[in-house]
Formats: structure tokens, C-alpha cells, sequence
């Protein structure tokens, strides 16, 4: 039975912390005199650790819904919140750090950078169709303001009005679908929706619904063919939100894929086999070939760029790819997959960009060709960049390569064999843009020979991003197990 | 039994990595105390192989059998996923381990004089060493992997900084071409994991031993045509790093661009993951694609020895001749494999070890010309032989123990291969037997340019090899010798092993 308003309110703790850290930094701003000092994003942290914390505490066993059925408390749910929390703490440090943010109003920044998290937290919690669109427009519309924040340079602007056009056309039709699968069900609880279609009736236009939900969701994640707006928002928007794009609303993007596919599509209670909705349309095949298009889209286009934000851009759309390769089968197994890489993903992929911030301070360049001799210039940089990239390549030892192992596991385990054999060949694709940075690093002569200064602080958190990029290559049972656990979703 | 006797295969992987993590936290601009370091760690696995020569019961097979392996040890590593750390030793493995230990401590010795970021580079090749040695004694598939893998990284780096000219070319290739064939490995692994069971628990499991008894195969893996793509997944893999025609065009660019002592690393033991990887991996687990690719694999041998001998002829770098070199002589160790007999399996095991030898002495000796007269063009010399007596004595010695000199090591190799594979495929020994002829009259050849008729008066005062060179090749020199004349040694090493390998391949299914 769902909870009702008032009961629900002791289980949304971490929410609320949220959102009163959103005030609060709304009240700083008015009162505070100086703009530019670091108060607001000593507040975020603070805001944001106690909503990890408290999502951390939380009992999700077992999973209640909560609000008459708006979102849901249970393991998947807690298991994103901990995740984008995390990703966010690291992105406001990164922030801290950033030459291009320095010098502008902060408090509206971390106002928004909390709107999206607040956002990201419902979306992965949304069990009903109004909650989950609400949840993802707030995930979107800060989203938009912050890829826009250097309001003087003209790509920041770019990136912003792209972003908004894609993104209220990819909302616009996944809300069309919401009210076609509202039509066929009359009901808007996906749980609901689950249990009317079982039925097997209107296999077509039940197959229109759910490929406009998907357009919402691909949008979100930057599958192919959605994901013409990530080269241009990543490249445009301050590094800081770039990185925070390319990790937390994917994964949120990725808890809404799964959750709303898993919840109506693999039978509600979570019991029987993948794909049980009977259907004239192949769904695997569907989601395999969406899969197998966007990781190769991502990494052959990567290949040519000259830019090192826009490589990671096309990178980010092809570890969408991979792990779309979890969820084409729609088995506990996949999703498991997902969540383990998405933790691998958080680490690698944020170091990168923090890499790319930390150069782009001493040098005002994010060009490639910048980067040449950053292992005698920056050594500690240098060296922090190559794990992550080859993290990235996934080869052992680091996370990436046991992220993919996963991944290509379940693919293998059910039979698309082909799949596993393209992820296996963009690996090798990808390698050869990741180690084409390493080898301008390392293997040649910088134009400029003077040290590039890295403080202790950034040392600091580039160590505390790599160690794990290390060691969950060496030893990851606690959190594939952790992700085992979170793979139950609320179920009744 | 202490700490060292029930861990021995540990010490030997891991040491190097523990010397290459000292390294790292040396303080900058101290390169002796870089070098001893790194030349201890490099060092210590050799007592240990010795250890472990002197423990090692030749009278038990090893291959398919876990409880005949020795040294073994085994821990839960990933649990949820039944990864362990299983390594243990058989008579496969062992002339391999001891190459490794061997050839890597006399490389750090070789790599002295390095005079850039000489730190980066020892903490490199160690984390290397630890890759090789890991492979050759991993008997889990999973943890044999990620060694196997670990290896791209540090060759990657060692190739690309401190190598020649083309270096970057030559590093991408390799990480590229390697790279391209550990994915096909990996998802041949991942297709074993799901399609066996481990009899003794029931579960799916990486031990590629459970894989080797067809019995643990569930209908799907039973399957003819599964079994030869899973087969040719893994080949591909390994016949990249032989590396077998037509996969072998990463080599010369590698081999010629490395610095010396990575050049003997990878002709003398990477080379050889890639046939060690089908004896300890294909073969046992996929007996009957061994057998219906017999003919295939020996032509693919017959052309690596015939290809590569006529390729290092039209050389005219010698690096690059030598490089060409190994591409034919690892020839021998396919043909051998795939006439699945007894002599043909002992001359191919006898073949990776001598080689390893062999081609490290003549890198070696590559590396010491090229350091004095900075070129390695085979006409730009002459007449050398008056000028450095004792490095001439030397080359002229590897140069008769790689064409096959009856009374060194690679004669016994090669005449055990075309014994053991002559009555199986005929013509195909015979046109490799031409090869033979290539292989001596390249060499000599060479020989007769660079060290015989008028000086070139350019080099009227090259410098003699030095006491540390000859030091390095004094051992391989030793052994290719003593293997030469008496080869009963390395044979019962591996003897009962490899005819247990022949037997598995022979008789199952």
C-alpha cells in the first residue's frame, strides 16, 4: 500500500535536505554582499552531504511507495540517489577549482546545480507518468541555465538555446506517448500500466507509446539517434557542468530507462522472464541495434576531434552505448551491469574532466595539441589522465575494463552475440583516440617547457577519483554486490 | 614450508611490481640507486625459479589435471562471480617461467644505459615483468587475462618513449593489434564462463581447467560450428602475439623501433604467450578443432618460416632482419604444435625456449652496433671483424645457433619439429625445409657484409663490447650451448607434460 502525504514526508529526508539547502541558498544570495565568495558552495556540500548521508540511513527494504503512489523508496531508488549525490559533491569541488566560474555569481549556479539534483533524485524514484515528466523537466531546465552560465561567451550561449530546442522536442513527444499510454490504460502508475498491458492487446499502439517514452529517455542518455545536442552542449558549457551532464542525468536518465521499461514491460512484480510483454515488435533487437548504433556513432566520430571536451562528449555517447548493451535484455543481471558501470563511470569519467579543468587553468586551452608534454609539465596530472582514459578503454587493470566485463557478460550469457562482438571491436576503436591524448602527453615535446602547477587540494581529489578507478579493477565484490542488491525494484 | 615455498609463483609475479612501486617512490635524480633497485627486483625471481627447478616433479603431466599441478595456489578471489586466484606450474609452464625470470633480469641489466627518465622507464618494465610472469603461471582464466592484458600498458609506454624514430607508430600498432586480439579473447571466455559448469559446484567458473573435460560443456558449447568459431576466436588472439602470417605485420615496427632490452623482452618471451597461450588454452580445451585445423595451422607454419626467412633476406636494417627472424622461427613452433606428436609437441616447447634465447643474444647484439655506430644498415658496415674481435666472436655465435648449427640449441628445436611433424604432413615439412635454407643463407649473408671483406674505415675505431654487455650474453650464450649438446635437461623438464598435452589433444572426443 502506498503512504500517504504526511506519513510519507519522515521517508523523503533527503529530498527535503535538498531543498532547503535550495533556500537557504536563495536567502545567502539575497542577504550576502560578496557574490563571488565561496560561501554558497561551502552550503552545497554541506546540503548535499546530509542528503547522502540521510540516503545512506534510509531503511529501502522493504521499498514503500510513498505520496499515494508518486515515487517509490526502494533499493534502486536509494542506490541513484547515493550515486548522483556523489557525483554532485564532486562536481561542486571541481567547480571551486574552475577558472571559468570564478569571478561570476555563484549562489545561482549551485541554486541550479541542487535543482538538478533534487530533479535527479525524483526522477529515479518517479512511479507515476506526471511525477516522472515533472522529475525530468526539473532535471532539464536548470540543466539548460547552467550549460548557458558564461553568459560572454558565445559557445556557452550555443550550447544553451541547442539544449533547450532539443530538449523540449524530445519532451514534447515522450509526453505525447505518456498520454497514449494513458489513453490505452487509464491509469497513470507504471506499475498499473504494467498490469493493463499485460493483457497483450494494442501491440501497435502500445509500440508507438513506448518508442516516443524512449525519445525522451534516449534524449536524456544521449543514445543515437538523440544525441546531436551533447557534442555541442558539452563543448560550450563550463567544464564543471559538462562532466556533471555526462554523469549525473545519464544515470538518472538511465534509472528512468530502466525503471519505466522494467516496471511495465518485464511484468510488474519483477517474476518471469525479460521482455514478457507479448508484442509483435522484437524489443531486444530494437534496443540491441539502438545500442550497437550509438556506441559506434560515438567513438568513430570521436576519433577525429581536436577538442578534448568534445572528444569526451562523443566518448560519453559511446559509454551509453555500452551500457545500453545492460538493458537490451531487460534481465537483473544487465541492470546490475548498468549500476556497476555507472559507479566505474562516475569515477573515470569525472577525473577526466577534472584533468581537463585543471589544464585548462594553467593553460586556457582545450585543444589536443595543448596537451603535448603534460607528463614532464604536470606529471601528476598527466598520469591521473592516462588511468582515467585507459579506465576508459577499459583494459585491466582498471574499473572500466571489469564495468565492460559485465556488460558484455549478460549480452554473452543471452545469445546477441553479435552485440558483444561490435562492443568488443569499438573497444579497440576507442583506444585509439583515448591513447591518442596519452601519446601527445607523454611521447611528445611540450612547446612550452614551464611546470604547470597542480595545488595540493586537486591533487588531492584526483587521487581520491583514481584510487578507486584502481581498485575496483582489482577487487570489486562489495560493489557489485551492492549493485546486485539495488537491481529489486519496488515491486507490488 | 614457509611463506616463500607456498607462495613461490606470487613471489616471482609480484616482487618486480613491489620494486617498480619502490622505484616510483625514489627521490627524483638518484638513477644508481634507481637501477639497483630495479635490478634486485629483476634478480630475485631468478633463485626463486631456480627454487622451483629443484622442486619441480617431472613426473607428473599437469595440463587437465588440477591436482597434478605443483606450486599451487589457490584463493576466492570474486566470489559472486567465481574468479579465483589459481596459479600453479606444469611442465608446459616451467622453461616459460624460467625464461621470464631469466631474460628480464639480464634486460634491466641491458637497460643501463638509459639515460632518460630512466625511473619511469624501470618502474615500467617491472610492472611488465609482472604481466609475463603472471600469464605464464595464472591457470584462471579471468586473473590470466587481466595479466595478459596488464602487459599492453607498460610495452605501450616503453615502446613509445624510449624507442626510435617511428616509435609512435610502432606503439599505437602494437596496442592496437594486441589489443584487437585480447577482445576477441575475452569474449571467448565470457562464451566458456556461461557454457560450463564447475563439477564440483555446479556453478559457472573461469578455471580453464574445469573447461578442458567436455563433460563440464553444456549442448550449446558441444556444438561443431560453435567450437571452431570459439577456437578461432581465441586464435586470432594468440596468433597475434606469435605473431602467425597474416597478423604479424605489427612486429618488425614494434621490434625496430623498441629499444634493445624491450626488443629481447618481446621476441624473447611475449612471442611466445601467444603458443603458450594455445598449449594451455586451445588445445586441451578444444581438442577436436585442434585436430581439424591441423593441416591449416602447419600450413600457417610452413608460411611463417618460409615468408619471414625470404622477408629478413630482403632486409637491409639489420634490427629489422632480426625482427623477420623470429617471424620464421616461431614458425617452427606452430608446425610442431600442429603435427600433434610427441617430437613435434617437445621440438615446439624446446623451440620457444631456445628462441628465447637465441633471439634475445642476437637483439642484444643488434643494440651494441647500433649504440656505437648509430645505424643499423647492414651495407653501411664492413669488414668489422678486424676492428671488434670479441663482439664478432659473439654475433657469429648467435648467428650459428639461429640458423640451426647442429651442436646449439636451435638445431636440437628444429630437428625435433620436423621429426615429429615429417611423418604427419610431408610436403608441407619439405617446402618449410627450403625455409631452412633461406633462414642460413640470410644469415650469413649478413654476416659476411657487415663483419667480412674491406673495413669501412668509418668505423676503423668502433668501440669493443664492454664488460656489462657481455655479461648479458654470456648466460644465453651458456645455455644455447649446453641445450646444444645436452638437451635431456629441458626435455624431461617438460617431456611428461607435453606428452600428456598430445595425449588430451589425441583421444578426447
Amino acid at each position: 500500500m502506498p503512504l500517504g502525504n504526511l506519513a510519507s514526508v519522515s521517508r523523503f529526508l533527503p529530498e527535503l535536505a535538498v531543498t532547503a539547502t535550495i533556500l537557504l541558498l536563495v536567502a545567502v544570495h539575497v542577504v550576502g554582499k560578496n557574490r563571488q565568495s565561496s560561501a554558497s558552495a561551502l552550503l552545497s556540500l554541506a546540503g548535499v552531504g546530509a542528503a547522502l548521508l540521510l540516503t545512506a540511513l534510509q531503511p529501502s527494504m522493504p521499498a514503500v511507495s510513498l505520496f499515494e503512489g508518486m515515487v517509490a523508496l526502494d533499493g534502486f531508488a536509494v542506490f541513484f540517489k547515493a550515486l548522483t549525490a556523489l557525483a554532485t559533491i564532486v562536481v561542486i569541488f571541481m567547480s571551486m577549482d574552475s577558472a571559468e566560474l570564478s569571478g561570476k555569481s555563484q549562489a545561482e549556479y549551485y541554486v541550479f546545480l541542487l535543482s538538478v539534483l533534487l530533479g535527479m533524485f525524483l526522477l529515479s524514484s518517479a512511479t507515476d507518468l506526471v511525477m516522472l515528466y515533472l522529475s525530468l523537466e526539473l532535471v532539464s531546465i536548470p540543466s539548460y541555465l547552467l550549460a548557458g552560465y558564461l553568459k560572454g561567451r558565445k559557445s556557452s550561449n550555443e550550447a544553451s538555446m541547442k539544449y533547450v530546442v532539443y530538449g523540449a522536442t524530445a519532451s514534447g513527444v515522450m509526453i505525447y506517448g505518456f498520454s497514449l499510454l494513458y489513453g490505452l490504460t487509464g491509469t497513470t502508475q507504471i506499475a498499473e500500466i504494467g498490469r493493463a498491458l499485460a493483457t497483450g492487446k494494442a501491440a501497435l499502439p502500445l509500440f508507438l507509446a513506448a518508442v516516443m517514452v524512449a525519445v525522451g529517455f534516449g534524449y536524456k542518455i544521449a543514445a543515437v539517434p538523440f544525441h546531436m545536442w551533447s557534442p555541442d552542449v558539452y563543448e560550450g558549457a563550463p567544464t564543471p557542468v559538462t562532466a556533471f551532464l555526462s554523469v549525473g542525468p545519464k544515470a538518472a536518465g538511465f534509472a528512468v530507462l530502466v525503471r519505466f521499461f522494467y516496471t511495465v514491460f518485464a511484468s510488474p512484480d519483477g517474476a518471469g522472464g525479460p521482455w514478457t510483454l507479448s508484442s509483435p515488435v522484437d524489443w531486444t533487437l530494437l534496443f540491441a541495434v539502438l545500442s550497437a548504433a550509438t556506441m559506434t556513432v560515438g567513438n568513430l566520430v570521436a576519433v577525429n576531434q581536436k577538442n578534448v571536451k568534445r572528444l569526451l562528449a562523443y566518448s560519453s555517447i559511446a559509454h551509453a552505448g555500452y551500457m545500453l548493451m545492460g538493458f537490451v535484455l531487460l534481465t537483473p543481471a544487465g541492470i546490475q551491469a548498468i549500476l556497476f558501470y555507472l559507479v566505474v563511470y562516475l569515477f573515470m569519467n569525472l577525473g577526466a574532466f577534472y584533468v581537463v579543468i585543471l589544464v585548462a587553468n594553467g593553460t586556457r586551452s582545450e585543444d589536443i595539441s595543448d596537451y603535448a608534454g603534460l607528463g614532464s609539465r604536470a606529471p601528476f596530472a598527466a598520469v591521473s589522465l592516462a588511468i582515467f582514459l585507459f579506465a576508459l578503454t577499459g583494459i585491466p587493470p582498471f574499473s572500466g575494463f571489469i564495468g565492460k566485463v559485465y556488460l558484455f557478460a549478460e549480452v554473452i550469457n543471452r545469445g546477441v552475440y553479435w552485440l558483444a562482438v561490435v562492443a568488443a571491436l569499438n573497444s579497440v576503436v576507442s583506444l585509439y583516440y583515448y591513447a591518442r591524448i596519452v601519446k601527445v602527453m607523454f611521447l611528445e615535446e611540450p612547446a612550452e617547457k614551464a611546470e604547470l602547477a597542480v595545488p595540493a587540494f586537486p591533487r588531492a581529489l584526483l587521487c581520491l577519483l583514481a584510487v578507486p578507478t584502481l581498485l575496483l579493477g582489482v577487487y570489486w565484490e562489495p560493489v557489485i554486490r551492492v549493485a546486485a542488491n539495488s537491481v529489486r525494484l519496488l515491486a507490488f | 614450508m614457509g611463506f616463500i615455498d607456498s607462495h613461490i609463483l606470487s613471489l616471482m609475479t609480484f616482487l618486480p611490481l613491489l620494486g617498480g612501486v619502490v622505484i616510483l617512490c625514489l627521490p627524483k635524480g638518484n638513477d644508481n640507486l634507481v637501477k639497483t633497485v630495479a635490478a634486485v627486483a629483476s634478480f630475485l625471481p631468478i633463485p626463486l625459479a631456480l627454487k622451483l627447478l629443484l622442486g619441480f616433479d617431472r613426473t607428473v603431466g599437469g595440463v587437465n589435471a588440477a591436482n597434478q599441478f605443483q606450486f599451487v595456489e589457490h584463493y576466492s578471489w570474486i566470489p559472486s562471480i567465481n574468479v579465483d586466484y589459481f596459479m600453479g606450474a606444469d611442465g608446459i609452464s616451467m622453461p616459460m617461467l624460467i625464461l621470464t625470470a631469466l631474460l628480464s633480469f639480464l634486460a634491466v641489466i641491458g637497460s643501463f644505459g638509459i639515460k632518460n627518465k630512466i625511473k619511469g622507464y624501470m618502474a615500467l618494465f617491472l610492472l611488465l615483468e609482472t604481466g609475463m610472469m603472471g600469464v605464464f603461471a595464472s591457470l584462471d582464466f579471468f586473473l590470466f587475462y587481466v595479466f595478459w592484458e596488464v602487459m599492453l600498458l607498460p610495452m605501450y609506454f616503453l615502446i613509445g618513449i624510449w624507442g626510435g624514430p617511428r616509435k609512435e607508430y610502432a606503439a599505437i600498432k602494437f596496442f592496437l593489434y594486441t589489443l584487437l586480439g585480447s577482445v576477441l579473447m575475452l569474449l571467448v571466455m565470457l562464451a566458456l564462463y556461461f557454457n560450463t559448469t564447475n563439477p564440483e559446484t555446479g556453478g559457472h567458473t573461469f578455471n580453464m581447467l574445469h573447461y578442458m573435460p567436455q563433460a563440464t560443456h553444456n549442448a550449446w558449447l558441444k556444438g561443431f560450428d560453435v567450437r571452431i568459431l570459439l577456437f578461432l576466436g581465441l586464435f586470432i588472439g594468440f596468433a597475434i602475439k606469435v605473431p602467425l602470417f597474416p597478423f604479424h605485420t605489427w612486429l618488425p615496427d614494434a621490434h625496430v623501433e623498441a629499444p634493445t632490452a624491450i626488443s629481447v623482452i618481446l621476441a624473447g618471451v611475449l612471442l611466445k604467450m601467444g603458443t603458450y597461450g594455445l598449449m594451455r588454452i586451445s588445445f586441451p580445451i578444444f581438442p577436436d578443432i585442434a585436430r581439424y585445423f591441423a593441416v591449416p595451422m602447419a600450413v600457417l607454419g610452413m608460411i611463417n618460416i618460409v615468408y619471414g626467412a625470404l622477408c629478413a633476406m630482403a632486409q637491409s636494417d639489420l634490427k629489422k632482419m632480426v625482427a623477420y627472424s623470429s617471424v620464421s622461427h616461431m614458425g617452427f613452433v606452430l608446425l610442431g604444435m600442429a603435427a600433434l606428436t610427441p617430437a613435434g609437441m617437445v621440438g615446439a616447447s624446446f623451440q620457444m625456449f631456445t628462441h628465447g634465447m637465441i633471439t634475445a643474444m642476437l637483439f642484444f647484439l643488434v643494440g651494441v652496433v647500433y649504440d656505437r655506430a648509430h645505424h643499423r644498415q647492414i651495407d653501411g658496415f664492413g669488414g668489422l671483424g678486424a676492428v671488434v674481435p670479441v663482439y664478432t666472436a659473439f654475433i657469429t655465435f648467435a648467428f650459428f645457433a639461429s640458423l640451426g648449427l647442429p651442436g646449439l640449441s636451435g638445431f636440437v628445436a628444429e630437428s625435433m619439429v620436423f621429426l615429429g611433424s615429417f611423418p604427419v604432413f610431408r610436403t608441407i615439412v619439405m617446402i618449410a625445409a627450403v625455409g631452412i635454407i633461406f633462414v642460413a643463407a640470410f644469415h650469413l649473408w649478413a654476416l659476411q657484409r657487415v663483419f667480412l671483406g674491406p673495413l669501412n674505415p668509418k668505423y676503423a675505431t668502433l668501440e669493443e663490447i664492454n664488460a656489462r654487455e657481455i655479461f648479458c650474453l654470456t648466460p644465453l650464450a651458456v645455455i644455447s650451448l649446453f641445450l646444444g649438446i645436452f638437451p635431456m635437461p629441458l626435455v624431461n623438464l617438460m617431456n611428461t607434460s607435453l606428452l600428456k598435452l598430445v595425449d588430451v589433444v589425441k583421444t578426447v572426443l
